[in-house]
């Protein structure tokens, strides 16, 4: 074995109490670590996974239409005008097959569906309903929301007059799988329809107002034959959404909306989530550099007559630096090793302890190989870093000095 | 005898300490140890055997003159070479046996040279036990020195200056805190050894009966050679 380590490894043997103590400092840290990550990271995924579920992560759709002034002035011609906002009134996407084409086209975006979407009344019986006609395909439709795990009742059918609408919907107006419909479009066109599934968003608005129907059908509703009034995208990278819009909306000249956008208080919650973990961990680290710096500065001290020793027989300064410096590097191995599984057995007793009554975590936390790479990582860098000055000094003993005075 | 080659010369040694006040702690010191020399140096407390021992141990620089060691001009080398001579050509035998407690009587003699090289080596492991039988410690090699007795330390401090077969070991107060048992075996192994390897061998010493015993006795008094007196 190296000298270095021989004596090192034999220093924190020797001296078990302080080893242990210091050791318990670095674990109990790094657990900390471990713990608060996997939960706040497990809480971002699931929130964002929640509102990922039942919205696009890009909407394309057209620009809103601007006023036109009948008269522009001119250096001889002064123009008074009154500028009143258009009402946008429900258009199609311009040649939205070739938009499609480069939608599809763009890296990073995995999937692409076109869909009419407008307001309409659901009407069976006595109850009425104010309802959002969404018209799609169903294949290109489901890369985007995965509605087969959503489904409640019956089958995802969208075809001719069979629709699939929301929960909520469904039990307002009190209509089951089989059960008939008329539905109102806000362009004064009805339709018979047939509910075939019943689906469940987790979002009230939504399980509330969806009717999904086939994109033909809503075409029909709304008068846009052969129209779709958006193009809605999933991307690989949820936070890239962003840069692709804004790249999409360069390239087709339509109104780009990525989800960070729209949910903008949300991604505001979940960075304040971020930073108030950072602080925790930052303050968690500087008392466990504090904790294994004090430790190897009073065994410098206590050693300094034997270090003096050891300078004196010819060991070089370098080989005594690296004694300490392994110190900590071990400190720093062996803690995040212990941290890791108390951090995981902690992060595992939250998840069941919070679990709901079917046994699903309510809480559900992200573990994994990234998370406890980098927990060993810092933990090693902070052993490394706080030896290094009870380390300097233990090189720059005097043995002359360090044997007289012992 | 004028020995052509000495293990060991003191040319005009001096040291001084303290800037505005200097305090002299040696003038004018010259030495030659011839090779296989047994010397003692003896002097009342504060006549600077210490210093002395401190400068020719390489632990510290003369203010003025040098010191040859086996040949080398240590003036000029610089702090890692001295450390490296240091490993390399000397042996120290400490008045408080000053052995590594937290380490086994065999680790102790092995460590120097481990540490000068890096790594332990099968022979430096065989070279120790042999050392330690040879002082007397066959049964007791595994033992953490802590809990041998105090000639058994001194001992184990013996093998471990001489392990590496330096050209001279440098002992201080060897024998200052033994009993007279302890300190008559003491010397017997060292001399012992100065005989069968020739060692170079400068002892300091408070005892007049260790000292009759050596071929040579080198009296200091403030800082200066009082008297040099070989034996035949």
């Amino acid at each position: 074995m190296p000298f270095e380590w021989f004596v090192a490894l034999r220093y924190m043997r020797d001296a078990k109490a302080q080893t242990a103590l210091v050791l318990a400092a670095v674990s109990v840290g790094v657990s900390v670590i471990v713990f608060l990550s996997a939960l706040i990271g497990g809480l971002q995924t699931s929130l964002i996974d929640k509102t990922l579920g039942s919205q696009a992560h890009i909407t394309l759709r057209v620009q809103r239409e601007e006023p036109r002034a009948l008269a522009e002035p001119t250096p001889t011609l002064a123009v008074s005008r009154i500028v009143e906002q258009r009402a946008q009134r429900l258009r199609s996407i311009d040649q939205w097959p070739r938009i499609l084409a480069i939608a599809e086209s763009e890296p990073g975006v995995i999937a692409v569906s076109p869909s009419v979407v407008g307001p309409a009344f659901a009407v069976r019986s006595e109850a009425k309903s104010p309802i959002v006609v969404r018209g799609i395909e169903p294949e290109r439709f489901l890369g985007i929301i995965d509605l087969e795990k959503r489904l409640v009742a019956g089958q995802l059918t969208v075809d001719g007059d069979d629709v699939v609408i929301g929960a909520r919907l469904a039990a307002d107006l009190g209509a089951g799988v089989g059960d008939k419909l008329r539905l109102a479009s806000s362009e004064g066109i009805d339709a018979i329809a047939t509910v075939r599934g019943i689906v469940e968003l987790g979002n009230d608005t939504l399980d509330r107002t969806w009717v999904l129907v086939s994109l033909r059908r809503a075409q029909t509703l709304f008068g846009l034959p052969g129209g779709a009034t958006t193009i809605e995208l999933k991307v690989a990278d949820v936070f890239a959404a962003d840069a692709i819009a804004a790249e999409l909306r360069a390239r087709t000249g339509l109104t780009a909306d990525s989800w960070m956008a729209v949910n903008a208080e949300l991604l505001e919650g979940l960075s304040a989530q971020s930073s108030s973990k950072l602080m925790i961990q930052f303050f968690v680290i500087v008392a466990v550099a504090l904790g294994i710096a004090s430790v190897l500065i009073v065994s410098v001290v206590q050693r300094s007559r034997e270090i003096g020793i050891l300078r004196a027989v010819g060991i070089k300064p370098r080989r005594i630096l690296l004694v300490f410096l392994i110190q900590g590097g071990v400190l720093g191995v062996v803690g995040s090793l212990v941290g890791c599984g108390l951090g995981t057995l902690f992060a595992r007793l939250f998840e069941s302890g919070t679990a709901d009554a079917t046994g699903a975590p309510r809480f559900p936390v992200e573990l994994g190989l990234p998370l406890y790479l980098q927990a060993t990582g810092i933990a090693v860098a902070v052993g490394l870093l706080s030896a290094a000055l009870p380390a300097r000094r233990a090189a720059r003993v005097d043995p002359v000095t360090a044997i007289r005075n012992g | 005898m004028a020995d052509p080659s000495p293990a060991l010369v003191v040319e005009h040694v001096a040291k001084y300490y303290g800037d505005a006040v200097k305090t002299r702690a040696l003038s004018g010191i010259d030495l030659e140890l011839a090779p296989g020399e047994l010397t003692a140096l003896i002097g009342p407390s504060g006549s600077g055997k210490s210093t002395l021992l401190n400068i020719i141990g390489l632990l510290d620089r003369p203010s003025e003159g040098r010191v040859i060691l086996d040949g080398i001009d240590t003036s000029t080398l610089d702090d890692t070479a001295l450390t490296a001579l240091r490993g390399r050509a000397l042996g120290f035998i400490f008045q408080f046996h000053h052995l590594l407690p937290a380490f086994t009587a065999v680790e102790n003699v092995m460590l120097p040279s481990w540490g000068d090289r890096g790594f332990p080596s099968a022979e430096l492991r065989t070279a120790s036990e042999d050392m330690l039988r040879a002082v007397g410690l066959a049964d007791r090699m595994t033992y953490r020195v802590t809990n041998l007795s105090g000639g058994q330390q001194q001992r184990v401090a013996i093998a471990r200056a001489l392990v590496h077969r330096p050209k001279v070991v440098l002992a201080d107060e060897p024998t200052g805190n033994l009993d007279t048992a302890s300190s008559d075996e003491v010397f017997a192994l060292m001399r012992k050894f100065n005989r069968d390897l020739g060692t170079t061998l400068l002892v300091v010493t408070h005892d007049t009966r260790i000292a009759d015993r050596c071929d040579r006795v080198i009296e200091l008094v403030d800082g200066r050679v009082q008297s040099d007196v070989r034996r035949a």
